[in-house]
């Protein structure tokens, strides 16, 4: 058997219960062992039972995507692993506030942010914060086109999926 | 149901209790204070006092290794935890079960910079298999059961528990180990059944298969060892051993192929790159195995069986990788091969041995005798001779050069009665770990096989043995050297022994009767039996201080960076096989 050495990108849905120190174990276990994060998002999910769903998109060849999951498994506190990427169609989302400043492009940018569907929810004289929603390729396709219109700040909440269809993870 | 409330130092006590543990390792400071008035309180429990915390990690590693028990320590805040970071990273890179209470500031002062304070979660988070600070008595008990779980379930290790002091002074409720659930790790024992029918038809086909075999059946107990053996008996496959694997068959065997690796066997080394399937056990395809990844065993299919998922796939990829443990496995597969009518190709096996004992032919374990000088082998030869006859010999190691010679030249028939530092390979490790084990052991015959600069790490520890008067043997191949560092000066550094003498050591005689122990030393060969017969026959701890040969090299060896067919055999293979740039980079 040989693996292919060209990098994946990955989706991984991991419920872990929701205590002092697991994301530490998470985040360490990622640079502990060389691993790429592009993203990562968590908060509670299921209070009721204490555990929370982190969201991590990383990138690796086949052998080191099975090899984090593996290692996440291996976490105590980790309930479940799930490569979104590979187990079904699955629909990400992530959030971004992007502040525009200045006079000259506020027109243009509210135009844009119309096609883009981004909404305003900030606004003075000089500026416009919008809030977009939607994959992460969309939200860097809107932040190129606010760039030479006066973007001056950018806050994304990195990428959270769900599996499509009726079955919970 | 109500349980009963108790302080929290009397709920660790008695969850020790609960959970079958007798001895303890350990050393007292301001934080865990608590837990050394309640440990005054009871008989149930002994605590071995030792010198300094690495030393309680690695007693215990030796302990829990030599029982199939989980090995406790007790430490205090601070000094006392990081103390024991290096044995519990030893610990998690070797898979021993080690639980690790360690006193901690009380709640309101964590994160204040107090006396004996540090970040002891966070600190071990990466060396340990799980942590936990616990904030409240009342989660106590169940943590400590968890932790006990933990430790010795699927691949065991070490796990720590950060114990603040007002959380031991409190009260809470002892929750007794039957009532606690645990709800998320629940590791897979048993083998997956269609892929264990493919793996028992691949080893019926094979022409050249090897057995590759490690530590994971020495910890799934000495059942796996026993049914490995039976496996191995009913195909009539060679079999080799890791370092950590050593005992899991006996060397006595006929099929057994010695150590592989770096400093293993040529015929086990060429049999594992001449193999058409490796039956890879509880290893994990480590570097010091592997050699050179891209030259590794290139026509061989691999079955890899271990408990650890992430164990598989991992540095090599195989071709049916089983999770589970080794016992169940074995036990399925062995059934399998019965209730199938399999057979293993007889006419290929032989053909298959008699090149493997061709290349045992090559005797790579040779080595020039002197009546002069002690060669350090012939002295762990000696050794094994003057032993063998006894059933409870328990071998330690340090590491360096004298553990691989100890490797090649002890022969282990048992599990369980070899302790050495595989992963992490702690210089260090060997004379706490043999107290830890004449501990479990008292009338066993237990021998720390040393080098004289391995064993200035935990020196102290000495004392903790003459404390519990354990008739600890200490063996040391005194070459004066950091040998293994000398030899890959000598390999890889033009003979610039930087920094690998030592002058100045101790007089190891009257270091011995400073311990209050017996010193013996032996200068010439001649002198050796009577001293390795007299260390055995005194009563006592005794350090035997065995001069040997300054410049020996440690052979067979595969260098860094090389092939398991690009062996070094002796000292007239280094001129011709220099080590490669790529190989220079490695460890």
């Amino acid at each position: 058997m040989s693996a292919p050495n060209n990098n994946q990108r990955h989706t991984i849905a991991v419920l872990v219960d929701n205590e002092p120190g697991v994301l530490a174990r998470v985040v360490g276990l990622f640079s502990g062992r060389g691993y790429n994060i592009e993203s990562l998002t968590v908060a509670e999910t299921k209070p009721e039972a204490g555990v929370s769903r982190i969201t991590i998109v990383t990138s690796g060849t086949i052998q080191i995507i099975e090899q984090i999951k593996n290692q996440l498994r291996r976490l105590v506190p980790v309930h479940t692993v799930s490569d979104l990427t590979i187990e079904g169609p699955h629909v990400e989302r992530e959030l971004a506030l992007v502040k525009v400043s200045g006079t000259a492009g506020r027109v243009e940018s509210l135009r844009i942010a119309d096609i883009f569907r981004a909404r305003v929810v900030d606004s003075t004289n000089e500026s416009f914060v919008f809030e977009i929603v939607g994959r992460p390729d969309k939200l860097e396709a809107f932040i190129k086109l606010m760039k030479p219109l006066g973007l001056v700040d950018v806050a994304r909440t990195g990428v959270v999926a769900i599996a499509r269809g009726p079955q919970a993870l | 149901m109500a349980y009963e409330e108790m302080t929290g130092a009397k709920i660790l006590v008695q969850a020790l209790i609960d959970q079958g543990i007798t001895d303890v390792f350990g050393y007292p400071g301001g934080a865990i204070l608590p837990v050394y008035d309640e440990l005054f309180q009871q008989n149930q429990i002994r605590h071995v006092l030792v010198r300094q915390e690495g030393g309680a990690v690695h007693g215990a590693e030796g302990y829990a290794r030599s029982t199939g028990k989980v090995g406790v320590v007790i430490v205090t805040s601070g000094p006392g935890s990081t103390n024991a970071v290096t044995g519990l990273a030893d610990a998690l890179m070797d898979s021993i079960p080690i639980v690790c209470f360690c006193g901690q500031v009380p709640t309101h002062l964590i994160g204040n910079d107090a006396f004996q304070e540090c970040d002891t979660t966070g600190i071990t988070r990466p060396c340990t298999k799980h942590n936990y600070l616990v904030k409240s008595t009342k989660d106590l008990a169940r943590t400590i059961h968890e932790a006990f779980y933990v430790a010795r379930s699927g691949r065991p290790g070490p796990v720590l528990i950060d114990l603040p002091k007002d959380v031991s002074l409190g009260l809470g409720p002892y929750i007794p180990p039957a009532d606690v659930v645990h709800k998320t790790y629940q590791p897979r024992v048993e083998g997956d059944r269609a892929l264990i029918e493919q793996a028992v038809a691949m080893m019926a086909e094979a022409k050249r298969p090897i057995f590759y075999c490690g530590g994971g059946v020495i910890n799934s107990g000495p059942r796996a060892s026993e049914l490995l053996t039976q496996f191995v008996n009913m195909t009539g496959f060679p079999v080799t051993l890791t370092l950590m694997g050593l005992g899991a068959v006996p060397a006595s065997h006929p099929q057994f192929l010695g150590m592989l690796g770096m400093h293993g066997t040529y015929e086990a080394n060429l049999a594992m790159h001449g193999s058409d399937l490796i039956i890879a056990i509880g290893s994990r395809f480590d570097d010091r195995v592997t050699g050179r990844l891209n030259a590794f065993a290139p026509n061989a299919k691999k079955i890899h069986i271990d408990i650890d998922p992430s164990s598989i796939n991992k540095n090599v990829l195989v071709d049916i990788g089983i999770v589970g443990d080794v016992t169940r496995v074995l036990e399925a597969m062995i059934e399998v091969w019965k209730a199938r009518g399999y057979k293993a190709d007889a006419a290929a096996i032989a053909d298959w041995r008699r090149q493997i004992e061709e290349w045992k032919g090559r005797n790579c374990l040779a080595y020039r005798h002197s009546d002069e000088i002690i060669k350090p082998q012939h002295a762990i030869k000696r050794l094994y001779e003057l032993t063998k006859h006894r059933e409870d010999v328990f071998i330690t190691t340090e590491v360096g050069q004298h553990q691989m010679w100890a490797a090649q030249f002890y022969g282990f028939e048992k599990p369980n009665h070899w302790m050495t530092s595989g992963g992490l390979g702690t210089m260090g490790y060997g004379l706490p770990a043999a107290m830890g084990v004449q501990l479990a052991h008292p009338d066993a015959l237990v021998i720390d096989i040393a080098g004289e600069a391995s064993i200035m790490m935990n020196i102290q520890e000495m004392s903790t043995i003459n404390q519990y008067r354990l008739p600890v043997k200490v063996f040391i191949l005194n070459n004066e050297y950091m040998g293994m560092v000398r030899q890959w000066q000598e390999l890889l550094h033009g003979g610039r022994y930087s920094q690998s003498y030592m002058s100045s050591l101790p007089d190891f005689v009257k270091l011995a009767d400073a311990f209050g122990a017996v010193g013996l030393r032996a200068e010439k060969p001649s002198e050796l039996d009577d001293v390795i017969k007299e260390m055995i026959s005194i009563d006592r701890t005794v350090i035997a201080d065995i001069r040997v040969d300054k410049a020996e090299n440690c052979f067979p060896m595969i260098p860094s960076g090389a092939a398991h067919n690009e062996m070094l055999l002796g000292p007239q293979d280094k001129a011709e096989q220099p080590i490669s740039e790529e190989g220079m980079v490695l460890v």
